[in-house]
């Protein structure tokens, strides 16, 4: 056996960002302690050299490199090109926050450029190794976020709960995989996929294989029963962390689950499929409901992001459709993936907006945490009492705004697939869902305030927070952009194969 | 005709005139109150041309506008206007201004969100009426609730957010299971969301017949029709006096109106079948309804029971398929839309000065106050369908196609003449008439120019339209003669 170069230049980006973390990391052991701005500004440059690079060597092939273990295509490269304004966008939010808990230190930008690279690694997975790899080097780095504030026992409680189920979660996706690999002797998702289509494999083990991974890639997302963890997490990390994990990991967790199931499972779909719309079900109906009964806004949006992923799984299992389908299979595929990456990226949006909004409430020594904190904001602040608003009813789904496309567009991918009595179930619940989020706008805008101090956010957190409010509001005007982006990176990642 | 697209204008300037409302902030209240007037009359004079240049000949869609706007569902900007909804345009616009001069000095606090919510929920409402992309028409019928929500529970009485919430709600309800509806239409009709494809689309009767309900539950709750018509009550009482008169003018149009754009066109053949069941229900609204009128202690709580008796009698006109129906229907729409919304206009005018909505808080009001008792009682007559007011007209025209229908129909519609006068004039009686009741009544001031100037135009509207319909009904009679023929004729 000889050793082969793999061709470096598909993952330029990836071995960027993993240089820059470890400058990172020096940079701020040199530093000290008076230059903490240096760690913040090096991660902010090196997520814009990642878009930089990525934009570059994109070229709309698909090209695989690292023996088929990694694969740049234009799914990848749209995720990501999505995945560093989104981390940038986060950092912003957070960096008032860290610095008046003095939670600023380096190791908070090292950990969060790992974490990205754990989800570029996610995004980019074409093998079930490298699947295990960035998901495990995300974990990791979530795991140390939420307890970056050692002196507080919730965020450490938070932190072990996670590391805890997460392990298990690793532990069953895993296993999963080494059932698939003992049932068709590959790890390749697409050598995988192609034994699994034509009947490779004893059937018994691979859907056996199949339930782990599926329960596995559940926790990730946190869908119901695979939830319990995504409440106490959201609550009991720093806001900040919460914010980072309420938003880009999603969008890997999306990938993986893309890439996992549709290319190398998707010789077992109806199994799959099944699994998933039972999934997406409980998690609307438990999402919706618990999340009325709650009185801390970061547990309320736990329950809410339960529910959105499950609206989003809902795209996922209209692609291949039933007897009763009305589209042919390449078409209504297309459709459904792009339109479950639509709702993925348009809940990113809304979530960090939404957590942006309850970091921009807090303030030294204070921690907006309770929907009673946002009291009175109309009186406090107009403006961003109306950008709230914004975020709030695009989250419930009403048009203008991009939650209402999300959902239409899901809606009707499962409308197509035939399943129109889930589609049905899925506005009645969230009908439900409104409930809490107009209580939001209602705390706001109907009640008096009761706290008068000024917001104190610097400039920059005020403009993006505003921008993230108006394009929120734009794309529900105008969403045929994102919407011919979304199928043409499902095409480039279905033609491929 | 002229080349601008009018149709645009009457949705977005009103919208974009709402934004710079909003931009002029609350600090600026004396710029911002004539700015949204200024801004509320120009978007009726743009709806101007729409009836001045439209061609009564035709049932076709007039003043059509086509874009696309998200090519990837095939939805379109798609634009135009009938003999049925160009009234309703018109009207929206109109109210629109009286209700920026009702809220001129009562609102004080943050003026300028509440004329921007104003301002843009008409606009929303004239995309409602002039969308022919059934994506269009839904984003706009939901966006709709957001201003409402937001004027109750703001601006509202004591019990504000209650009403704001079952407002919200209950109408989401039916427009959730609308919006499953119109994504299975889509798939039927072969990708396509443009509602006059699906006007011709062959439907089977079972699957007609689920549309329908689907449409049933979204328009019922809007109308609202018995036995979903619980918020309506709570939401009126609770609203400031311009939400209640939008909401009574215009907003419950919107769902009969829907009643003609969907559900009798799409589904023609499951709206015949289930035409006892709408009968039934219209009949309940329009004499149960009447007698709970009969019995409200509240003076807006009574208004909003009429409302929704005289709705009972548009769905009433709606399902019983003849030409008299069908246009005394949208005559009395448009009839109710200015007759309530005077009624709740005077209301708010007592409610200004004493704070009471309460009927046994009033009496003798016409000691000190007579030129507002005159047109009160007016107004209250129009309300139970006088002769010369145009609440007579639509009345009359329904009963007699209800009549033509089958004579008990119209026998038991006939009865809201009777409750109808007797409801309205009995709370007259007593607000108006007799010695004065107390203190307050007495120290109470008539109405200044500006109301004055308000009520009268609308008792303008309502003695024109009583003692000549033709210019209303002219419109309408092409596009109501197609909507018949097209629903006689079997679809599947």
């Amino acid at each position: 056996m000889n050793f082969v170069m793999p061709d470096l230049y598909p993952a330029s980006a990836e071995i960027f960002i993993l240089l820059m973390a470890c400058v990172v990391l020096l940079a701020d052991l040199f530093a000290g302690k008076g230059r903490r701005w240096l760690a913040y500004l090096l991660a902010q440059l090196t997520l814009v050299g990642c878009f930089v690079i990525t934009v570059l060597t994109r070229d709309g092939q698909n090209v695989t490199t690292f023996s088929n273990m990694f694969v740049s295509d234009m799914l990848a490269d749209f995720l990501k090109l999505v995945l560093y304004p989104a981390v940038a966008v986060m950092l912003v939010y957070s960096r008032e926050y860290l610095a008046a808990r003095k939670l600023d230190r380096g190791e908070f930008y090292v950990l969060v450029l790992f974490a990205t690279l754990g989800m570029m690694v996610m995004i980019s997975a074409n093998h079930f190794l490298s699947v295990y790899l960035g998901l495990e080097l995300l974990a990791l780095s979530l795991y140390a976020l939420v307890a970056i504030d050692r002196d507080s026992a919730r965020a450490t409680e938070a932190a072990m709960k996670y590391f805890v189920l997460g392990a298990m979660a690793s532990g069953l996706l895993l296993y999963g995989m080494s059932m698939v690999y003992g049932a068709v002797g590959s790890l390749d998702l697409f050598e995988v996929g192609q034994r699994v289509a034509t009947g490779g494999g004893d059937r018994a083990v691979l859907v056996f294989g199949l339930v782990f991974i599926v329960s596995g890639l559940a926790f990730k997302l946190g869908v119901v029963p695979f939830h319990m963890w995504i409440p106490d997490v959201y609550h009991g990390a720093p806001t900040a962390v919460t914010l980072f994990i309420g938003s880009a990991p999603k969008l890997a967790a999306f990938a993986i689950t893309l890439r996992m199931l549709v290319i190398g499972l998707n010789g077992l779909a109806e199994h799959w499929q099944t699994m998933l719309m039972f999934l997406a079900a409980l998690s609307i109906a438990l999402g919706n409901l618990a999340a009325i009964a709650q009185t801390n806004i970061k547990r309320m949006l736990a329950y809410s992001a339960i529910s959105h992923m499950g609206f989003m799984l809902l795209g996922l299992l209209s692609g291949l459709t039933g007897p009763e389908g009305m589209l042919d299979q390449t078409f209504a595929a297309l459709n459904a993936y792009s339109s479950a990456m639509f709702y993925a990226i348009a809940y990113v949006l809304m979530s960090l907006g939404a957590f942006g909004m309850v970091l921009l409430l807090s303030r030294a020594g204070f921690e907006a945490e309770n929907i009673e904190d946002f009291k009175g904001l109309n009186k406090r602040s107009p403006w961003f009492a109306a950008m709230m608003m914004i975020l709030m009813f695009s989250m419930a789904g009403v048009p203008f705004f991009v939650g209402f496309f999300a959902k239409f567009a899901v809606l009707q991918a499962v409308v197509a697939a035939g399943h129109v009595w889930l589609a049905v179930f899925a506005v009645l619940f969230s009908l439900i869902g409104a409930f809490y989020y107009l209580r939001v706008v209602k705390v706001m805008y109907f009640d008096a305030p009761t706290d008068m101090a000024p917001l104190e956010a610097p400039p920059d957190m005020r403009i993006l927070l505003s921008l993230n409010g108006i394009a929120v509001a734009l794309l529900g005007l105008l969403p045929g952009g994102v919407f011919d982006y979304a199928i043409f990176a499902t095409y480039g990642f279905i033609a491929g194969y | 005709m002229s080349g601008l697209p009018l149709l645009s204008l009457a949705i977005w300037l009103p919208i974009v005139g709402g934004l710079l409302v909003l931009a002029t902030g609350d600090r600026n209240a004396k710029l911002v109150r004539p700015l949204a007037l200024a801004l509320a009359v120009a978007g009726f004079l743009v709806t101007l041309p729409l009836y001045i240049g439209f061609d009564t000949t035709t049932s076709a869609m007039q003043f059509t506008e086509l874009r696309w706007w998200i090519p990837r569902f095939s939805i379109e900007y798609r634009l135009g206007v009938d003999g049925i909804s160009v009234l309703f345009i018109l009207l929206n616009s109109f109210i629109t201004p009286l209700v920026v001069l009702a809220g001129w000095k009562v609102i004080e606090e943050k003026v300028a969100q509440y004329m921007a919510a104003f301002l843009i929920m008409s606009g929303l409402m004239n995309g409602i009426f002039s969308a022919l992309d059934a994506v269009l028409f839904y984003v706009f019928f939901e966006a709709s609730l957001i201003p409402m929500y937001i004027i109750i529970g703001v601006w509202g009485g004591p019990n504000r957010v209650y009403a704001a919430f079952k407002f919200f709600l209950y109408t989401l309800l039916g427009s959730l299971l609308m919006l499953v509806a119109l994504i299975w239409l889509f798939f039927q009709s072969d990708f396509s969301f443009n509602l006059l494809d699906w006007h011709a689309l062959p439907i089977p009767l079972s699957a007609q017949i689920y549309l329908f309900l689907a449409f049933l539950v979204a328009f019922a709750v809007k109308v609202p029709m018995w036995p979903v018509h619980t918020w309506l009550p709570d939401a009126h009482v609770e609203a400031p006096t311009g939400g209640s008169v939008v909401l009574a003018a215009i907003m419950l149009k919107l769902g009969a109106y829907g009643f003609l754009r969907f559900s009798l066109p799409i589904a023609p053949d499951a709206s015949r079948e289930l035409a006892w069941l709408m009968i039934a229900l219209s009949l309940i609204a329009v004499v149960y309804i009447g007698f709970v009128a009969l019995v409200q202690s509240d003076m807006k709580k009574l208004i909003a029971y009429s409302s929704i008796s005289h709705m009972g009698f548009v769905t009433l006109g709606f399902f019983i398929f003849n030409t008299l129906g069908v246009e005394g229907a949208l005559v009395q729409m448009i009839s109710h839309g200015f007759v309530s919304g005077a009624m709740f206009l005077c209301v708010g005018v007592l409610y200004d000065r004493m704070h009471s909505r309460k009927i046994a808080d009033y009496g003798g009001v016409v000691h000190t106050m007579p030129k507002f008792v005159a047109f009160m009682v007016f107004f209250a007559m129009a309300n139970s369908g006088l002769p010369a007011t145009s609440g007579f007209v639509g009345e009359f025209m329904v009963i007699l196609g209800s009549v033509q229908y089958s004579f008990w129909i119209g026998f038991i519609a006939a009865i809201t003449l009777i409750l109808g006068a007797a409801y309205n004039l009995w709370m007259v009686k007593r607000v108006a008439f007799g010695a004065v009741a107390n203190r307050h009544v007495a120290e109470l001031a008539d109405i200044n120019t500006r109301e004055f100037v308000v009520l009268g135009i609308l008792a303008l509207c309502v003695l024109g339209m009583g003692l000549y319909p033709l210019p209303f009904t002219d419109v309408m009679h092409a596009s109501v003669d197609n909507l018949l023929k097209h629903v006689a004729v079997p679809k599947f």
